[in-house]
């Protein structure tokens, strides 16, 4: 078989069209043929009942009594969990605190990563391993990284604690996590050093789609640092920007594992994130139903923000 | 004008070093709480630097939890869930590259929408499922959950790869006879594999790193992968044997530490194109 056939490469470049077949045109289905529908089922049916139908089955579970371990059949019963859900003032203090969550730790992570990845864009020596270290968060299991912050947060042994009194800082040493006013900040700065490897990265592939000549001739042209990043580097980050801060939002709303090893929701629920709600409702309590309803108020919400949040950016990029 | 730019340099990397410090100085705690010998993890002066190394800790962890059997488990599942999913992606991303049909829109946007739900409310229904399959508490149900969730980032890392192979090889291959099958494995297959390490690797470290659905499905302690076990390290009021907690996680996080150093330009590179291109 000779792979590299000339003039096999007529066919204009990138255009998604299939190559030309030797064999009659086959059956085809939704623009696919056999030997097509035989490669793509094996990724399809997986996707279609591990997760599109588990997530169906979701969705109808919130509109019913659904418990588990009981023997009793599920009912139907309308809107009763979303009706409980109104009133449920803990759901509610949950969703507001994860609502100061994921916009803190999305603000913080964009901020604090756009400044690294306009640095790491610089012609500085050791990049590399700069690069390198900026990555290492993400490697990390959130649950190890939870265990991570618990060790410095520690109230006796805690680097944390020892590295404030050494500057004078405090004089007594503070327990970070069990603190009313303090637990949601300190757990907000571990969220922002886990996502800002994921952040830093995509603004770094944004930065390197900046046209540098247009960056050399406004610096020319004598225009400030502040003045080139607003009309030549902005422009060109903003629909990267857009994707990561939006996504990132999504993420963070929904996080679990953390949370969870950090304070477990504590003291006194001021770090109980809705999906730590959720779990608890759904798996220590059993209450699958109302947990469903819980969930599908979750996208919900975040649903209309997102879409409240893309009109407007759209909408600034039309004027 | 030399000066100047010679302090806005000097800012540069003064900054650059503040990042540096914010991201590095957990993990060097981490790895200097886990070799500190028990005598030193309970004086009230914490420092920097052990100043006896022993690896007290690190036998302590093994004797407190079934650490060993936990760290085999999250081999298992993670090499499996990595191993299928990347197998049944790669068929199939690149049909989604290679035509223009009505289904891999269709699951495109699915990878997209996927992304805004909250586990809760698909780990339900699969608790649900599967409990009827009698596949809580076993890692055979863990790795099909793992399956479908690196399926999504899977197909979008190999769709990106396969993009890059040049069409016109496959042309060539498709007038010397050969069928679609044929084409995929002896002509793209060979062209596709540094991505496809890539992306095993990184659904590799996906499943060694989750933690929800393993905490939820898996209910013996000989069937939790390390990721839950860590967390037993932590006692009901959160107290915490510091040594061994510290042991046990710098255990836990090696093996995704390690690939991602072997991995990390690739990765990165990957994941720039993806998202210049998206």
């Amino acid at each position: 078989m000779s792979v590299t056939a000339p003039g096999a490469s007529a066919r204009p470049k990138g255009a998604g069209t299939p190559p030309p077949r030797s064999a009659p045109e086959r059956r085809r289905a939704l623009g696919l043929d056999r030997d097509a529908w035989f490669l793509l089922l094996p990724a399809l049916l997986p996707i279609l009942l591990l997760s599109a139908g588990p997530l169906l089955y979701g969705i109808s579970l919130a509109f019913t009594d659904a418990q588990s371990g009981r023997t009793a059949v599920t009912k139907f019963t309308g809107v009763a969990n979303f009706a409980d859900l109104r009133l449920d003032s803990l759901f509610w203090d949950s969703f507001k605190i994860g609502l100061v969550w994921a916009v803190s730790v999305t603000a913080l992570q964009f901020l604090l990563a756009l400044g690294l990845a306009v640095l790491l864009n610089q012609n500085l020596r050791f990049r590399w391993l700069a690069r390198t270290l900026a990555l290492v968060p993400w490697a990390m299991p959130e649950v190890v990284v939870g265990v991570m912050w618990r060790l410095v947060y520690n109230q006796d042994a805690g680097i944390l604690n020892a590295t404030l009194r050494d500057l004078h800082l405090i004089s007594e040493n503070v327990d970070w996590l069990a603190g009313v006013s303090l637990a949601l900040p300190a757990v907000i700065v571990v969220g922002v050093w886990a996502g800002m490897p994921q952040t830093t990265v995509v603004l770094l592939a944004g930065l390197q789609n900046v046209p540098l000549e247009l960056h050399e001739a406004a610096a020319l042209d004598g225009a400030s640092v502040w003045r080139r990043f607003r009309a030549v580097t902005w422009p060109a980050l903003k629909p990267v920007v857009l994707a990561i801060t939006a996504l990132n939002f999504i993420w963070n709303f929904n996080s679990f594992g953390l949370v969870y090893v950090l304070t477990g929701g504590g003291p006194g629920g001021q770090t109980r994130l809705p999906m730590l709600f959720a779990y608890e409702e759904a798996f220590r309590y059993g209450q699958f139903g109302y947990a469903a309803a819980m969930g599908l108020v979750m996208v919900a919400v975040i649903a209309v923000l997102l879409a409240v949040f893309l009109r407007n950016r759209l909408k600034e990029d039309e004027q | 004008m030399t000066t100047r730019s010679g302090t806005a340099r000097a800012g540069q990397y003064l900054a650059l070093v503040c990042y540096l410090v914010f991201l590095a100085f957990p993990l060097l705690w981490l790895v200097s709480t886990a070799f500190k010998s028990p005598q030193e993890l309970g004086s009230v002066d914490a420092s920097w630097l052990p100043h006896d190394p022993s690896l007290d800790s690190f036998t302590a962890a093994f004797g407190q939890q079934p650490l060993a059997r936990s760290a085999l488990n999250s081999l298992i599942v993670a090499s499996c869930a990595a191993a299928i999913s990347v197998a049944i992606a790669v068929p199939a991303a690149y049909v989604m590259v290679r035509y223009r049909s009505a289904v891999g829109k269709a699951a495109t946007g699915w990878i997209l929408v996927s992304q805004m739900f909250p586990f809760v409310l698909v780990i339900i229904p699969l608790f649900l499922v599967l409990k009827s399959l009698h596949l809580i508490n076993s890692l055979t149900g863990l790795v099909l959950v793992y399956v479908v969730w690196n399926l999504p980032f899977a197909l979008w890392m190999l769709q990106g790869y396969v993009r890059a192979v040049p069409a016109s090889l496959e042309e060539a291959a498709a007038i010397d006879g050969c069928g679609r099958l044929r084409t995929l494995l002896s002509v793209v297959l060979p062209l596709l594999t540094p991505g496809l390490v890539a992306t095993v690797m990184f659904s590799f470290v996906t499943a060694w790193n989750e933690f929800f659905f393993a905490l939820v499905l898996l209910k013996s302690p000989e069937k939790q992968t390390m990721s839950v076990i860590l967390t037993h390290f932590i006692g009901a009021e959160g107290a915490a044997d510091l040594g061994p907690l510290a042991a046990a996680a710098l255990m836990a996080t090696l093996p995704s530490l390690l690939f991602f150093a072997l991995l990390q330009r690739r990765l990165v590179s990957g994941i720039m194109s993806g998202a210049v291109k998206g």
